[in-house]
């Protein structure tokens, strides 16, 4: 079944900001083996120029609503997760996120088009803050394996 | 702390590292609790096996974190990473033993951009392949 085209361009917004957390940081940090200490000790980080702890670069991603960031898990748009795998991520930082920031999310099914017989579905990110300052922005390729229209 | 290099020190087809990372199912599980991904493909092999993979295979997004360990361990601030992107070429299956699965990261700076900033580019393989394309990340240098 090929997905809907119809939510192509849709937004969504998260209800409440995602607060970035030490602890959250310095868990992720260990998760991946990280032992920078500017993700563990406050001093060192603020020593280093940053307000708090600054996240890892795809730290992010935690921020992301959903599976794997698709901005809507309605059955409408016709997605089964089993025929999906990741196939590009992106993150672009405008400044340091760092521990005590406050994100509210906006994500944005930007495509899906037709590659071979899979189908690719783009969907991108704006991470701003509550004083509306665009910190961050994401990008996420899915591939939709076997779902392409026939032609 | 500023970054450990500066912009200077570095020339187009600089090796700013070579190392390899094992991820074994007990950081999968980790990095499903620390990410919040707890596809079970990450941590169960019958449901891995059901989604027609040949065992349980590591997050995209952990590979890609780790490869970035590369990047910020060289910048010494993770700060300075202004942006990372890759394309997920190949799959990581991950045994279930003691040993996990080896991943090979390699870094070189591929370009010197105005302001300070260079381009890496990795070469992530797990025996042999490469796991990971376009991995590229921009870095702020002081």
């Amino acid at each position: 079944m090929p997905l809907n085209q119809d939510f192509v361009g849709r937004s969504y917004t998260s209800d409440v900001p995602f607060q970035i957390g030490r602890e959250h940081i310095r868990q992720f940090a260990r998760a991946v083996g990280d032992d920078n200490p500017l993700y563990h000790d406050v001093e060192a980080a603020k020593a280093a120029g940053h307000a708090d702890l600054p996240a890892p670069p795809t730290f992010l991603v935690t921020a992301i609503p959903g599976n794997l960031g698709l901005p809507t898990d309605d059955p409408a748009l016709g997605l089964d997760y089993t025929l999906v795998v990741h196939g590009e991520q992106r993150f672009t930082l405008h400044r340091p996120v760092v521990a005590g920031d406050e994100l509210v999310v906006r994500s944005t099914l930007a495509s899906i088009r037709s590659v071979g017989r899979n189908e690719l579905l783009v969907t991108s990110y704006e991470f701003t803050s509550t004083s509306g300052e665009l910190v961050a922005e994401g990008t996420c390729s899915l591939v939709s394996r076997g779902t392409a229209p026939p032609r | 702390m500023p970054p450990a290099i500066t912009y200077d020190d570095v020339d187009v087809g600089t090796v700013i590292g070579d190392r390899t990372f094992s991820l074994r199912r007990s950081d999968l599980v980790r990095y499903a609790g620390a990410s919040g991904d707890f596809n079970p493909i990450h941590w169960n092999e019958r449901a891995a096996r059901e989604a027609g993979l040949p065992g349980v295979v590591a997050h995209g997004m952990l590979t890609m974190a780790t490869a970035g360990r590369l990047v910020t361990d060289w910048a010494g601030d993770p700060g300075a990473v202004v942006e990372y992107g890759v394309k997920f070429s190949s799959l990581v299956v991950v045994p279930d033993d003691d040993e996990g699965a080896e991943i090979s990261v390699q870094g070189i700076v591929e370009k010197k951009l105005d302001g300070g900033r260079v381009v890496v580019n990795l070469t992530v393989r797990h025996q042999g392949a490469k796991v990971l394309m376009a991995a590229r990340a921009t870095v702020q240098l002081g």
